[in-house]
C-alpha cells in the first residue's frame, strides 16, 4: 500500500479529514523548507505538497509565483528538491510527499530519470499543473511503473466525457480546483463546490481534495465537511514570505497557522 | 508518434495539426485543467465558423475595407540590383492598417469572439504591435480590451502604449519575471483562467495551446495565399525562395504555409541572434535551444539545464521571446524549412539599406528577414526570385534605432 493510500485509509478509519499544506521547495531556503516540512507534520499536516519552482508558473497567483522566484533566485534546482525529500524521509517515513509543479523541468530531465530519482528520494505523488490527461499517457505509464501516483486536477469547467476520463486515470486522490482562477484567488463558493463534488463522486471512489481559495480555519472546516482533504497553499506561503528572515518566528507562525486549521477540521 | 500522423503528413504538409493539435511531437495542449473546457469550446467555435460562408465573407470584407488588403507584392528593383543576384519582392504587410501583419489575426479572432458572445477581449503584447492591433479591433467591434505588457517593454515602446490607450484599451504593466513578452503571456493566461466565461483571449502569435497555433496561422495565411497568387500573376511562376523573420512566427507561417507543398520553393525563417548565437544573448530557440513545454505547447525553447526559461535578448521587442510556434519546430525537424539567425547589427544594417535604397522604413523584426536576404541574394542567379515578408513598418522603432546610434530625438 502506498503512503498516500495508507494515510487516507487511516484518516477515514478515524473519521478525520486530510490536511495538505503546500510550500515551495527552497522558499526561503532548502534548509528552512526541510525544517518547515517537519513542523507542518507536527502541527497536524497529513500529507505535504512540495512546489518545484518554475520560472513561468502560469496557473499560480502572485503569492506562489513570488515564492517560485525566491526559490530560483536562491539557486534551488530539481536536484535540491530530490535531496530535500531524501533528507525529510530520514526522519519521516510515513507522511506522503507530493511534488507539484510544471512539466518543463520534468521534461528536460526525461520522464524516466525524473521518476527514478523521485522514487528513490521517497516521493509518493506528482501533480503537474500543465499536463492534462490528454497529454499524459506516456508520463502516466512511466510514473505508475515507479509507484508514483499522478494527481489530476478537476475544475469547475471539467464536464462530461473529460470528467469520466480523468476519474479513470486518477490515482492517489483527485484535486478539485474550487474556483475559476489562479492559486490564492478569493471567491470560493461552497455550494458550487459541493455540487461539483457530488458530480465527481458519481464517477470515482478515490479521495477528493479541494484547493484554491482556502484562506483560513473557518473556510477549511466548511470545505472539509464536504470532501476528504483540504489543500492550503497561498495563505501559508504568504506567512512564509512574511517571516522568511526570522527562522524562529517563521516556525512559530507556520506551526500556529496549521495547528488552528487542524483543530477546526477535527472539531 | 502515432503512425496515422506520419502517413497523413506525407500526403500534404498542410494537413497538420492532428485532432489534438500536434505537429509531429510539437504543439498540443499543455494547460491547467480550468482552461481545457474553454479551449475545447474555442476549438469547436473555430471549426464551425472557419467554414461558415457568412463568417468568411465578413472576415474578407474587413480585410479588404478595414485592413486594406490585398497588400502589394513589390519588386525591390534597386535593392535587387545592388545585391547583384536574385530579384527581390517585398510582401508589403507594412502597408496594412496598424502597420503590420498582426491585424489579419486580430480581425479574425475578434470576429470569432463576437460570434461566441464574448464582450471582453484580452491580449498580451511585446513590441506593442499585437496590442495595438487588438485595441484597434476592440474599438472597431465595440468590445472592452485589456492588454498585458511587460513593464520593460512599456518603457521601450511608449508610443504604442499611448496608441493603445487612445484606442480605449487598458494597458496593464506586468512586473513579474523578466518583465517582457513571456511574462505578459503568463499574466494574460491568469486573467483568462479567472474570467473564462465572458472573456476571449486573442493570442498574437502561432504559439500557445491548441487551437491557437492553427487558428492564428489560418488567419495569417492570407499573406501567403495572396503572395502565391501575385507571384503567378506578376512573374508567371512561384518564387524560388521565401524569407521571413521568426519570433513566435506568425508572419512567417502566414507566408510559408500556402507554399509548404511546393517543394521547389526553398523556405527560410530568420531568428534573432541578438549579440550573436555564441554569446548566449539572443532569441533563437530553433537555432540554439531545445525541445520543451511552455505556454501551452511543446516546442523549441530557450531554457537552462533544469528546464527554467532563460531571458532572451533582441533589439527587436517583437522577436524577444524564448519560444516559437510548434509548426516551425516541426518544419525545422522535417527539414522543410531552414532556420537561420541574424544579429542585431546585421538587422540594423538592413534596416538602413532598405530605407535608403527603396524608401521604405521596415520594422526591426522584418529587418531580420531583410538582413538574411542581403546574405542570400548575392549568391543567387539574377533569374531567381526571392519573396520576403516585410511584416511591419518601422515607425515604431525609430527611437530604438536613434538610441542605438547615440542620437537623441
Amino acid at each position: 500500500m502506498s503512503r498516500i493510500e495508507a494515510r487516507f485509509s487511516e484518516l477515514s478509519a478515524n473519521n478525520k479529514k486530510a490536511l495538505i499544506p503546500f510550500i515551495t521547495a527552497g522558499d526561503p531556503s532548502i534548509e528552512q523548507t526541510l525544517m518547515l516540512m517537519h513542523e507542518l507534520v507536527k502541527a497536524g499536516a497529513d500529507c505535504i505538497e512540495l512546489g518545484v519552482p518554475f520560472s513561468d508558473p502560469m496557473a499560480d497567483g502572485p503569492v506562489i509565483q513570488r515564492a517560485s522566484e525566491r526559490a530560483l533566485a536562491g539557486g534551488t534546482t530539481t536536484d535540491d528538491v530530490f535531496d530535500l525529500v531524501k533528507q525529510f524521509r530520514q526522519d519521516d517515513d510515513t507522511t506522503p510527499v507530493i511534488l507539484m509543479g510544471y512539466l518543463n523541468p520534468i521534461e528536460v530531465m526525461g520522464y524516466q530519470l525524473f521518476a527514478d530519482r523521485a522514487e528513490q528520494a521517497g516521493v509518493d505523488g506528482v501533480l503537474v499543473v500543465d499536463l492534462p490527461p490528454e497529454e499524459s499517457h506516456e508520463f502516466n505509464q512511466v510514473f505508475s511503473q515507479n509507484h508514483i501516483d499522478q494527481i489530476f486536477l478537476v475544475s469547475p469547467t471539467t464536464h462530461g466525457e473529460r470528467l469520466i476520463r480523468i476519474c479513470e486515470v486518477a490515482s492517489g486522490f483527485l484535486y478539485y480546483v474550487s474556483l475559476k482562477g489562479v492559486t490564492g484567488s478569493n471567491q470560493l463558493d461552497i455550494d458550487a463546490v459541493s455540487g461539483k463534488l457530488e458530480e465527481i463522486r458519481q464517477h470515482t471512489n478515490i479521495p477528493l481534495g479541494v484547493g484554491f481559495g482556502i484562506k483560513d480555519a473557518k473556510t477549511a472546516a466548511e470545505v472539509a465537511a464536504i470532501c476528504d482533504a483540504v489543500i492550503i497553499g497561498s495563505a501559508l506561503v504568504e506567512r512564509i514570505a512574511e517571516y522568511s528572515d526570522n527562522s524562529e518566528q517563521l516556525k512559530i507562525e507556520v506551526s500556529a497557522f496549521i495547528h488552528a486549521i487542524r483543530n477546526a477540521l477535527d472539531k | 508518434m502515432p503512425e496515422a500522423m506520419i502517413k497523413e503528413s506525407e500526403t500534404s504538409l498542410c494537413s497538420l495539426p492532428d485532432a489534438g493539435g500536434h505537429f509531429g511531437v510539437y504543439g498540443g495542449r499543455f494547460v491547467s485543467e480550468t482552461l481545457m473546457g474553454p479551449l475545447e469550446e474555442l476549438e469547436q467555435a473555430y471549426h464551425k465558423y472557419v467554414n461558415d460562408p457568412d463568417f468568411i465573407a465578413e472576415f474578407q470584407r474587413d480585410l479588404k475595407h478595414f485592413v486594406g488588403r490585398p497588400s502589394p507584392l513589390y519588386h525591390a528593383e534597386r535593392w535587387s540590383e545592388k545585391l547583384g543576384g536574385a530579384q527581390i519582392y517585398l510582401k508589403r504587410e507594412d502597408l496594412n492598417h496598424t502597420g503590420a501583419h498582426k491585424v489579419n489575426n486580430t480581425v479574425g479572432q475578434a470576429l470569432l469572439a463576437k460570434r461566441m458572445g464574448k464582450k471582453r477581449i484580452i491580449a498580451e503584447t511585446g513590441a506593442g504591435q499585437h496590442g495595438v492591433a487588438s485595441a484597434t479591433v476592440a474599438a472597431r467591434y465595440g468590445m472592452e480590451c485589456i492588454v498585458y505588457m511587460g513593464a520593460e517593454d512599456i518603457q521601450r515602446q511608449a508610443i504604442n502604449v499611448f496608441r493603445m490607450k487612445l484606442l480605449g484599451a487598458t494597458v496593464v504593466p506586468v512586473k513579474a519575471g523578466s518583465k517582457t513578452l513571456k511574462d505578459a503571456l503568463n499574466e494574460a493566461m491568469r486573467d483568462w483562467v479567472t474570467n473564462v466565461d465572458d472573456t476571449f483571449y486573442i493570442i498574437g502569435t502561432v504559439a500557445g495551446p491548441h487551437p491557437y497555433p492553427a487558428m492564428v496561422r489560418d488567419f495569417n495565411a492570407v499573406v501567403g495565399k495572396e503572395a502565391r497568387q501575385q507571384s503567378l500573376e506578376q512573374f508567371d511562376r512561384l518564387p524560388d525562395y521565401l524569407v521571413a523573420c521568426v519570433g513566435g512566427g506568425s508572419n512567417a507561417i502566414g507566408l510559408f504555409h500556402p507554399f509548404l507543398d511546393d517543394s521547389q520553393v526553398q523556405i527560410y525563417g530568420v531568428e534573432a541572434a541578438g549579440d550573436g548565437l555564441d554569446t548566449g544573448r539572443h532569441a533563437a530557440p530553433l537555432n540554439a535551444g531545445k525541445s520543451g513545454v511552455l505556454h501551452g505547447n511543446r516546442t523549441y525553447l530557450m531554457e537552462d539545464n533544469y528546464g527554467q526559461i532563460i531571458e532572451t535578448h533582441s533589439i527587436s521587442a517583437g522577436l524577444d521571446y524564448p519560444g516559437v510556434g510548434p509548426e516551425h519546430a516541426w518544419l525545422k525537424d522535417t527539414g522543410r524549412a531552414n532556420y537561420v539567425a541574424v544579429t542585431d547589427d546585421e538587422a540594423l544594417q538592413a534596416f538602413h539599406s532598405l530605407t535608403r535604397i527603396e524608401g521604405i522604413i521596415p520594422a526591426l523584426e522584418s529587418s531580420h528577414a531583410l538582413a538574411y536576404v542581403e546574405k542570400l541574394a548575392p549568391n543567387t542567379d539574377k533569374d531567381k526570385i526571392i519573396v520576403v515578408n516585410l511584416s511591419g513598418r518601422g515607425d515604431k522603432d525609430i527611437h530604438t534605432v536613434a538610441a542605438h546610434e547615440g542620437i537623441s530625438l
